[in-house]
């Protein structure tokens, strides 16, 4: 090959190997993303069933149930407008407790949010992603309110 | 007076990064002679930013609440290791940190490179100095780590447990040192583009910062990797977390760096790609450092809200990212292209790689951004997790690690002999992998089983170049290579293993209660309260039986005061054949204890293999600063003292 035609089959495999992450990126992007909700949205239908998803809130007081199995629990995840009830089998991870915010990955079924996994808070500190808003929101509402 | 002494070297380090920047101008515009004030220079600016280093380690020894970074991630109750790492487990630490490897990487290559010329030295130790003076102002302006609190309180706010970790005292130190080395190879390339000396020489000039930078990410992701296994209490070893492929994507740019490089060092080709690369490499590191740095991650709003140093990083991203590319744009195709190649030769063995590299560094930049960009676009939340990441990356990973075995059989301009005779036996080992996982193990997914298909194969492909000649007289990087490549086997075969064969067993036990999971029958013996330095804590006792083999084994739940924090600590018992994880959950309240139990067979291989991995990136660079000793160019020593 001479030089200058070898360039050419170089940057034509470049840009065709460019164009090939994009595409793939974005097909797997739109089967494989999964949307964060809060209670609300999926009240108002936005949720498919059986789509993965995240939810998020804070988890209800006095709602937390065990099982008799003893590791099966099931809560109430509120973002003050609206509650999603929600069923996890596992360890809930550390700082999970009533009254505090929650991040739950899974998906809807009757009604009822079945989580595969819970986030663990990294500290007290820590807000999941997805909550910071809500927090914030939740502030904005209080000092409104004062 | 410490934490002063540490701003004033600061302050100096920065002041002669703009010198060296009006050296390099000078250079460029002239032809006098700045080779000894610029090296020079960047020894003294890397002296002072240790010095700064050193003071902040100083302050963290100390527990010198007085300052403001100390009262916000330390305690005195902590124990003295944790103290000192403590110093770069937050945000303006970590900057230091960074900016002083930078400075540092700057300080060995002034003094040790003997290999590029010397104008593109200066130009290269001058880039250097543009990056450095960017960080230094963002210390200086947006995240002072010397800052001081009047009146000092009287105690810290702690650090957070999770972190009290011996990992966490060599990982961010490691990968901070593999994302800084790519630094040298970034600064390297812009001066040779700004020279127009792309050449032989320069790729022998960054070869060992790129091995070396390549090696620390390695054991860095390794490390990192296992650190969040054991320390999670999740059992898994990867979680396509933002963080983790912030790392990811400086190491598969540095990876493909590592390989066009070769082809420029030994046949003067690819000499555009391989700036691209260079530039690309650090660019990761860049985008991994604003990713983790900035807060981005955590909201786009809390970015939003609190913009000084997310928008100072992305300011600095962007030009630096930006000035490169438009000076790769201008000047790259003015390049020369070099020795011309067949189209199956190791040259396009290569290229191949490359490319398939790049596209799952692409997959994975865009999967990481994605959720940023949606939620900065239309307000809408998302998240990219492990299904987008395995579906779309994991087969191309697969076929990349299978292309692995059969492009070091290639000879380079022309491969005249077809290779196949030489991969017969690797290619039945493939297949017997795949029958026999279909015949035994019908269940497993398509991932696995193609994993143990391709390691098999790549296993044996991979140690074909020391075959049919004298493995002792084969040169080192060879050995290296060899060794890099069947570590990816390795690593492949225990992710696969992991994936197929994992046993999990979640319940709640009394004392005296057996579970079984996998071959192994647990015992829960007692549950009792304990105490550490800085926690109180529950331990259970497991005793777990396997045919005559008998252990004791037990999981811990820590309970942290400063700040208010419980972290599972997991048990592990490592075999031959795989482990055995415990973890201890909650009480539920009626005598009956959580607990977590996983047996995973093999999966140690997958940190074997990025130890072998690493091992082989370090081998490799042995061999090249040996070969380089021995064939040395002048030495600017000889000439100048």
């Amino acid at each position: 090959m001479k030089p200058k035609n070898q360039r050419l089959v170089l940057v034509g495999a470049a840009l065709i190997s460019l164009l090939a992450a994009v595409l793939l990126a974005m097909i797997g992007l739109r089967t494989q993303a999964s949307f964060f909700y809060t209670p609300v949205d999926i009240a108002a239908g936005k949720a498919r069933e059986g789509e993965a998803m995240r939810l998020g809130g804070m988890v209800e007081k006095g709602s937390i149930k065990r099982d008799v199995d003893g590791v099966t629990i099931h809560f109430m995840v509120t973002d003050g407008k609206a509650e999603t009830p929600v069923t996890y089998r596992g360890i809930v991870p550390d700082l999970f407790r009533e009254g505090s915010g929650a991040v739950a990955e899974g998906r809807m079924r009757r009604g009822t949010f079945l989580a595969d996994t819970i986030l663990a808070k990294h500290d007290e500190r820590y807000m999941p992603p997805e909550l910071g808003n809500l927090a914030a929101e939740h502030k904005a509402g209080k000092t409104l309110e004062k | 007076m410490i934490a002063e002494a540490g701003l004033t070297a600061l302050w100096l380090a920065a002041g002669l990064a703009g010198y060296q920047i009006v050296l390099m101008l000078l250079s460029l515009r002239s032809t006098i002679d700045v080779v000894r004030p610029m090296r020079a220079v960047a020894v003294v600016q890397g002296a002072l930013t240790l010095i700064a280093f050193a003071m902040l380690l100083l302050v963290f020894a100390r527990s010198d609440m007085s300052v403001k970074l100390v009262f916000e991630n330390s305690h005195s109750a902590k124990p003295f290791i944790y103290k000192v790492a403590g110093a770069w487990g937050n945000h303006e630490g970590s900057m230091l940190m960074w900016v002083t490897v930078l400075a540092v990487a700057g300080a060995f290559v002034a003094l040790l490179s003997r290999r590029t010329s010397e104008r593109t030295l200066v130009a290269g130790l001058g880039s250097q100095a543009v990056l450095a003076l960017g960080f230094y102002a963002f210390l200086l302006i947006a995240s002072n780590p010397f800052a001081r609190l009047f009146p000092a309180p009287p105690d810290g706010e702690g650090l957070n447990p999770l972190l009290q970790d011996p990992g966490l005292a060599f990982h961010p130190p490691t990968l901070y040192l593999g994302y800084v080395g790519l630094s040298v190879a970034f600064s390297l390339a812009v001066g040779a583009l700004l020279t127009g000396e792309v050449d032989s020489r320069l790729a022998r000039a960054m070869r060992p910062w790129v091995l070396g930078a390549w090696v620390l990410l390695t054991l860095g992701i390794t490390a990192g990797s296992y650190w969040a296994y054991y320390e999670l209490g999740w059992g898994g070893y990867w979680f396509w977390d933002p963080v983790e492929n912030a790392s990811l994507m400086p190491w598969l740019a540095a990876t493909a760096l590592l390989h066009s490089i070769n082809v420029l060092a030994a046949r003067g080709a690819l000499k555009a790609w391989t700036m691209m690369l260079a530039v690309i490499a650090f660019s990761m590191s860049m985008v991994g450092t604003f990713l983790v740095r900035s807060g981005i991650l955590t909201s786009v709003h809390a970015f939003a809200i609190d913009p000084e140093r997310g928008t100072f990083l992305l300011a600095l991203l962007a030009m630096y990212v930006g000035a490169a590319f438009t000076l790769f744009a201008v000047r790259g195709a003015r390049l020369k292209e070099g020795a011309p190649f067949e189209l199956v030769s190791r040259e396009s063995g290569l290229v191949i790689n490359n490319l398939l590299l790049s596209v799952i560094l692409g997959i994975v930049f865009l999967g990481t951004l994605y959720p940023l960009f949606v939620e900065a676009l239309s307000g809408e939340k998302m998240s990219v997790g492990a299904p987008y990441f395995n579906s779309v990356a994991g087969p191309l990973a697969l076929l990349l690690a299978g292309l692995v075995g059969i492009g070091p059989l290639l000879r380079w301009r022309r491969q005249r002999r077809p290779v196949w005779g030489l991969l017969k036996l690797p290619a039945l080992l493939g297949a017997s992998a795949l029958a026999i996982t279909i015949f035994l193990a019908p269940h497993i997914g398509m991932l696995p089983r193609m994993g143990f298909t391709v390691a098999a194969f790549l296993a044996a492909a991979s140690i074909l170049p020391l075959v049919n000649r004298n493995p002792l007289r084969a040169p080192l990087a060879t050995w290296g290579m060899v060794i890099a490549h069947f570590g990816i086997a390795v690593a492949l075969t225990g992710m696969a293993a992991n994936a197929a064969f994992t046993s999990e067993r979640l319940a709640v036990a009394r004392p005296g209660e057996i579970l079984t999971v996998g071959p192994w029958q647990v015992q829960l013996e007692d549950v009792t309260p304990t105490a550490g330095p800085n926690y109180t804590a529950l331990e259970a006792e497991l005793h777990a039986v396997r045919g005559d083999q008998s252990i004791t084994l037990a999981p811990q739940t820590h309970y942290y005061s400063d700040p208010p924090t419980e972290t599972n600590e997991s048990a592990i018992r490592t075999f031959w054949n795989g482990q055995l994880y415990t973890v201890l959950g909650r009480s539920d309240q009626s005598g009956g204890w959580q607990l977590r139990l996983w047996w995973k067979p093999f999966v140690t291989l997958i940190w074997a293999g990025g130890a072998l991995i690493a091992l082989g990136g370090a081998l490799a660079l042995l061999g090249r600063l040996l070969v380089g000793r021995r064939r040395r160019e002048p030495d600017w020593r000889e000439r100048y003292i």
